[in-house]
């Protein structure tokens, strides 16, 4: 944890090999906001939101970097790959859209509905995805 | 519903603590599609399902879920178990298959 313009910042690396250990730091950013005391149910939006992102990172683009954000006030969840990229946004954001192979939907995933839930559960989403380069989402939970 | 009742009915094993046996549980989500269950289970204790793999359980506890359901007669894994005690989610296993499980929790009360 380090602290910048009053900010908590929590910083975690999300393995793309492993898919066992995916949404490990999901479970670690739900312990802490429990242990700062939020609300139950605005700890439920943010660890389902950035579970669903931790798991598309994993699946989708070999992994990343998860960067949690805490003010009183609002808490902002980062999460930055360097995989292959979203064609067509607005089409992936869509329900039941999904690329994913016949070996993820056998381990569970690749329903199409991740990024439409990261949108329901957030305040804000943004997605910025570059083709080839990458893919950074961010998501704000206002507590206030 | 208790999960000592959940078990009964479907006749299922159990692995929890003594304290969790007695806890009340108000409704259920099955599928073995993980986004379902973090897109519709908002608020239900009890989850269905026939997957078998730990992101069962950090779903569940993603959702505030507190009891997951192993059906189709599959055996949870040690690593599976050990998480589910890590985050005091119950974990039971029955033979029946999910339609069956569901109806007789269905007909049962919990979740109506
Ligand atoms: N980080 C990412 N990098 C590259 N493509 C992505 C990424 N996240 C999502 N996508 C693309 O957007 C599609 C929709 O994502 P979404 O999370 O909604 O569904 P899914 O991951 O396929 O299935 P589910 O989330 O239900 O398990 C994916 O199938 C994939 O094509
Ligand atoms: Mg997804």
């Amino acid at each position: 944890m380090t602290e910048d313009n009053g900010a908590l910042h929590f910083h975690y690396d999300v393995d793309g090999n492993n898919f066992t250990s995916a949404g490990e730091a999901s479970v670690q950013v739900k312990r802490m906001l429990r242990q700062m005391g939020y609300h139950p149910d605005l700890i439920r939006r943010i660890s389902v939101a950035m579970y669903e992102g931790e798991i598309n990172m994993v699946i989708h683009a070999k992994g990343g970097d998860a960067d949690v954000y805490v003010t009183p006030d609002c808490v902002t969840v980062v999460l930055k790959d360097v995989g292959p990229g979203i064609k067509d946004v607005n089409l992936a954001m869509q329900e039941g859209y999904s690329t994913a192979p016949d070996n993820i939907r056998s381990l569970g995933f690749g329903a199409g509905m991740g990024l439409p839930n990261m949108k329901r559960y957030s305040d804000e989403l943004k997605i910025d995805s570059v083709v080839g380069v990458g893919t950074t989402i961010e998501m704000k939970f206002r507590s206030a | 519903m208790t999960i000592r009742e959940i078990a009964e009915r479907i006749n299922a094993a159990v692995y929890a603590e003594p304290d969790q046996i007695d806890e009340e549980m108000t409704g259920a989500f099955g599928s073995d599609m993980m986004s379902d269950v973090l897109a519709f289970a908002e608020n239900r204790d009890v989850l269905l399902t026939g997957l078998l793999n730990p992101q069962i359980v950090r779903t569940a506890h993603m959702q505030d879920m507190r009891c997951i359901i192993i059906v189709r007669g599959k055996t949870a894994t040690e690593e599976i178990k050990r998480l589910a005690a890590e985050n005091h989610i119950a974990l039971l296993e029955t033979q029946l298959t999910m339609y069956e499980a569901s109806g007789k929790l269905y007909e049962g009360g919990l979740g109506r």
